[in-house]
């Protein structure tokens, strides 16, 4: 049982490429040597910057024999078939052997393939290995054809035993395989050979190389979190950063230093920012005052002078980094106080689309959105639309220029600075939440109407460009917007009817929605003309708010408008033609942008524990685009179906429904009203009669306050009677009056269940 | 080896760019001078753009002045300027030991890696007016970067055949670590000790000045449109022009079409500092030079130096 291993030795491999490369070594290997017929007990990846190892112990010996049979043609086939088969197999028609089957006589090829040594298995497998392995980006270097992450420049690979160390040979490209590798770049530079991977590790250590990017995670952290104890500091956490760090060394040295005082007054946002992108340095916090005021950066040598060179170095790095910071803080404040309006104006020639306008129009649309949208969630309008104005100055900030992951922090302290409140400040800062599905959900009321407004900009906007995503391609991340939504309008608890709004709203994004409003003007459907000013004078959200108030943007009354003016023009007016069909497109793209959100809200719902089929069956209602409340619904009713009323109910609910429809189809009529107890003949008939008699008001009554749970158990107390209904009675009797009564009757069930939702579209 | 005297930190700016001449010299490389013409770095250099091209192995070193108008702050800021110096060593194929030859230029200048922390840093190069890329890392010393290491992997389109290895190093910003100096302007540029000791600032401050000036306010911009077409067209026009000259000769001039087009990028980067290149128009001038660098290299290849010797 010979242990294998393995190194890859290389110039330095980026960071983050190593985790990964790690899980491609012992993938591709192991696979490779399980494919070949070698079994392993345990295999183990690691990596240093220079350095791909692989351990893999108690691998059999070698591969078991094997005995394959492959059947051929019939003997009387034709020669075609014969000769394709012996092509495959590689035999001749004198190696094969003739067997008799059922059908007639058979060739059969029977192949032995020996068992082959670990080393040759070995060797083969780590040559594909190497030549196939995928970096996501990789090179060529000196004269080589060899692909590579960086220059290749040794292979160890030795299988190890009772009897000792074995070479494995092989070559790539020039590179011989050996036993032997070198150490820490700098201070251990010699080349040694090692016998296993026990003696790899240990030797690596002497010579300053810690193998395992997890031990020397580990001791970074430790060694930082030491420094910062020392001077009573702790240190940020990040992960990310530690991952990246242990990945930039063989042999990591903690320093730690302070922060000049004159930095100090920085955000410590930009402190952090700037240590980490510019010099992956980790961040020390003073508990006491809450700022950032120190460093730890994680240096890849013991120097003789215990590292003050190096940490001398890197504090005048910082100090350079940090003057530019403080430089733009300063410019960016003066800016702010200001007023910001050379920020204002600068929006105007930032490109946010090409098709879909500039910044600054882009801010208007979001401001009059949030505007529309801050009612509905609680937000004081005017507060809305300020923040959503301010939301995305910061963009032209200097510092936000420089790193633009700060956008949004930066926001929010340029609005205080310009001595906006708090809240306005907030959203600023807030509105692009949540990015990720792990992200949290703003609650402060300006900050989610701002949110909401700037995602379903987002959202109008491709879709009104036909910019959807498709299949794994969403370069406007437009699926995290809509999940966005979803969460800002759940978290909120905010209830509104979001379709004729989008379809206003994308109409706005093609430009014809002021010019639709004008039209309806025209026709006196929008009253509201008592600021008296024109079309241009009037807000985006008042032609909106108004226009949707009074119902002339629905569908319905959006499609029959749009045809009524399109009689009225005279046949060459072109221009008029086209933005009526502009219009009209945008009632599609409405819908399917309202389908999109019901696709994100299953894909959310379902992780939440609540069926795709539940959630259909309740998208099925009207007043699907109102999302809390189709939440609630399908709470509601998946919370029922978990019981066994709610199980028998559904069953009996769907029986009643085939039976209608299959006579409906049947009869060419619809059953929907005049049942009659008269003519119950039944008990069992009569008692349902009596039970939808009291069930039907209580859940109309529950699903007008939205009571969905007492809606649920007002159609659960119908799950007794109608199972005993339909036990005891047969709905399709010969007597016609008997039969047309009782599908009355059943249609009496489908209509109950309808109110809540459509049950036919519940699996099981 | 390297003389005992060499492990004295150099003491100003021409003692930097002189060890590093010495070291690259030692190590095999034809040390050229500057080019003669306005870059925007030592890429630009033929002896880089085009010699990175073909089967024919190659080695120079050289300083290259650089101008980066957008760059200028008026000699007001520490490190940064609109004129200044890169050493560019080029060698192809690239040699095994090429990190191992780097570190010990950094020796040279008196950074001895075990003193300070040298780390390679992931740093991918491309240059969208070569049409050029190449894997590598930024050289970090005690956190600062203080070179680029580059494999060439294509330039001007082609794959590179063999594999040139690139360094480029931040003269000033290198010099005023070594030299512990702050300001760019403040760092001894001949010995302190000489009869006329003189300063960066010295040499450079007015022109800085001036510089950033003209590039920002003054410089013509029609005319730079006028001139960056007459380059354009010139390239096109060396680049079409017949192999035979009349007299029997048969040349193809690829490297004053280069030319042309290194004078379309600097003219590029001036109105570009002059503000007057809108972002979509950028991405428009930035292939314009492209193209002409893609036909100056196609017509190399088909040079004798474009092809194996004979």
């Amino acid at each position: 049982m010979p242990d294998l291993l393995i190194e890859l030795f290389s110039e330095e491999i980026p960071a983050r490429m190593q985790a990964r490369a790690r899980e491609d070594l012992k993938k591709l290997v192991t696979d490779g040597l399980v494919e070949a017929g070698l079994t392993y007990a345990s295999a183990g990846a690691f990596s240093t910057p220079r350095r791909l190892a692989l351990s893999v112990d108690g691998l059999t010996d070698a591969s078991k024999a094997v005995k394959e049979e492959r059947k051929g043609p019939r003997t009387d086939a034709p020669e075609k078939a014969l000769e394709g088969f012996l092509r495959s197999t590689g035999l001749s028609k004198d190696q094969l052997e003739v067997r008799d089957e059922k059908k007639g006589q058979v060739y059969f090829a029977v192949v032995e393939k020996p068992g082959r040594p670990a080393a040759e298995i070995v060797a083969e497998v780590l040559e594909t290995t190497i030549r196939n392995f995928p970096w996501p980006k990789s090179m060529r270097w000196g004269s080589g054809t060899l692909r590579w992450v960086r220059p290749l420049h040794s292979i160890l690979c030795i299988l190890t035993d009772e009897a000792g160390a074995q070479v494995v040979p092989l070559e790539v490209d020039g590179i011989q395989s050996g036993d032997s590798t070198c150490g820490h770049r700098f201070m251990a530079p010699d080349a040694f050979s090692v016998t296993n991977f026990d003696d790899y590790a240990a030797k690596l250590r002497r010579a300053k190389v810690m193998l395992d990017p997890a031990e020397r995670e580990a001791a970074i952290a430790q060694e930082a979190a030491n420094l910062a104890f020392a001077r009573g500091w702790e240190i940020v956490e990040d992960k990310g950063l530690l991952t990246e760090v242990a990945g930039l060394v063989e042999w990591p040295v903690p320093l730690m230093g302070a922060i000049e005082e004159r930095f100090l007054a920085l955000p410590p946002e930009v402190l952090q920012t700037s240590m980490k992108e510019h010099q992956k340095f980790f961040s020390a916090r003073n508990p006491k005052t809450g700022r950032i005021e120190g460093y730890v950066t994680v240096a890849n040598i013991e120097a003789a002078d215990d590292g003050q060179m190096i940490l001398a170095g890197n504090q005048r790095v910082l100090a350079a980094r940090l003057s530019d910071g403080l430089f733009f803080w300063e410019n960016d404040l003066r800016e702010a106080k200001a007023g910001m309006s050379d920020w204002a104006e600068g929006l105007k020639s930032v490109t946010f689309h090409n098709k879909l306008g500039s910044q600054a129009d882009r801010v208007a649309r979001i401001a009059a959105l949030a505007r529309e949208i801050a009612p509905l969630v609680g937000a004081d309008p005017d507060q809305a639309a300020r923040a959503a104005q301010l939301s995305k100055l910061d963009l032209r900030s200097d510092m936000v220029g420089e790193f633009p992951e700060l956008q949004g922090v930066m926001g929010r302290y340029y609005a205080l600075a310009a001595g906006e409140p708090e809240a306005v400040a907030d959203a600023a800062r807030d509105h692009y939440s949540p990015l990720g599905p792990s992200d949290d959900v703003p609650s402060a009321p300006v900050s989610v109407a701002v949110a909401l407004a700037d995602k379903i900009d987002t959202l109008t906007g491709f879709w009104a460009i036909d910019e959807k995503p498709t299949g794994s391609k969403d370069p406007f991340a437009l699926r995290r917007a809509a999940l966005g939504v979803i969460r800002l309008v759940l978290g909120s608890g905010g209830r509104w009817h979001m379709r004729d709004s989008l379809w206003a709203h994308i109409m706005h994004q093609k430009g014809v929605l002021f010019w639709f409003a004008e039209h309806l003007d025209e026709q006196g459907a929008i009253v509201d003309k008592e600021n008296g000013d024109e079309n241009e004078g009037r807000s985006l959200a008042q032609v909106i708010l108004s226009a949707v108030d009074s119902g002339s943007i629905s569908e319905r009354t959006g499609v029959e408008a749009l045809s009524a003016m399109e009689q009225r023009l005279d046949a060459d007016n072109v221009q008029e033609r086209e933005k009526i069909e502009r219009a009209r497109a945008s009632i599609g793209q409405a819908s399917d942008l309202l389908s999109f959100l019901h696709d994100r809200l299953k894909v959310y719902l379902r992780d939440q524990g609540i069926r795709h089929d539940i959630i259909d069956a309740v998208l099925a209602q009207p007043g699907n685009d109102d999302l809390v409340l189709v939440v609630n619904r399908a709470t509601a009713l998946n919370d029922m179906l978990k019981t066994e009323d709610g199980q028998n109910l559904t069953q009996g609910l769907k029986r009643a429904s085939n039976i209608l429809a299959q006579a409906e189809e049947k009869d060419g009529v619809e059953y929907s009203f005049g049942a009659d107890p008269k003519f119950a003949e039944t008990e069992e008939e009569r008692a349902l009669f009596a039970a939808l008699d009291t069930a039907e008001p209580a859940i109309k009554a529950a699903v007008a306050s939205e009571d969905f749970p007492a809606a649920m158990s007002a159609i659960a107390a119908l799950r007794a009677p109608i199972d005993a209904f339909f036990d005891a009675v047969q709905v399709n009797t010969d007597n016609q009056i008997v039969r047309r009564n009782r599908l009355n009757l059943l249609s009496r069930i489908r209509a109950a269940g309808r109110e809540i939702a459509d049950f036919t579209k519940v699996e099981g | 080896m390297t003389s005992p005297s060499s492990h004295e930190k150099p003491r100003c700016f021409q003692d930097v760019i002189l060890r590093l001449q010495n070291h690259w010299a030692k190590s095999g490389c034809a040390i050229l001078q500057p080019y003669d013409m306005e870059v925007g770095a030592g890429t630009f250099h033929p002896a880089t753009t085009l010699r990175s091209l073909g089967p024919r192995p190659w080695a120079a070193a050289y300083v290259q002045p650089s101008r980066r108008p957008t760059d200028g702050r008026y000699g007001e800021n520490p490190n940064r300027l609109q004129h200044y110096y890169q050493y560019q060593v080029i060698i192809k194929p690239s040699p095994p030991d090429l990190q191992e030859l780097y570190l010990d230029s950094l020796r040279a200048i008196g950074l001895d890696p075990m003193a300070h922390d040298v780390r390679f840093v992931e740093d991918d190069w491309e240059s969208p007016t070569l049409g050029a890329w190449g894997l590598g890392w930024e050289v970090w010393c005690d956190g600062m970067e203080v070179s680029q290491f580059t494999y060439f992997q294509q330039v001007a389109g082609y794959d590179c055949h063999p594999v040139s290895g690139e360094l480029t190093y931040g003269l000033e910003r290198l010099a005023m670590y070594v030299l512990g100096v702050e300001h760019v302007m403040d760092m001894p540029f001949n010995d302190p000790d000489s009869p006329i000791p003189l300063t960066y600032g010295d040499i450079f401050m007015q022109a800085e000045r001036e510089y950033s000036r003209w590039n920002f306010d003054i410089a013509d911009t029609d005319m730079l449109f006028q001139h960056f077409k007459d380059a354009e067209a010139e390239c096109e026009r060396i680049v079409s022009a017949s192999e035979a000259d009349g007299a029997g000769r048969n040349i193809l001039m690829a490297q004053p079409a280069y030319d042309q087009a290194i004078k379309a990028s600097h003219l590029f980067n001036l109105l570009d500092a002059r503000g007057v290149i809108s972002v979509t128009e950028r991405a428009d001038y930035i292939r314009r030079v492209r193209a002409l660098t893609k036909k100056c290299a196609d017509l190399f290849m088909q040079t004798p130096l474009g092809q194996a010797a004979e």
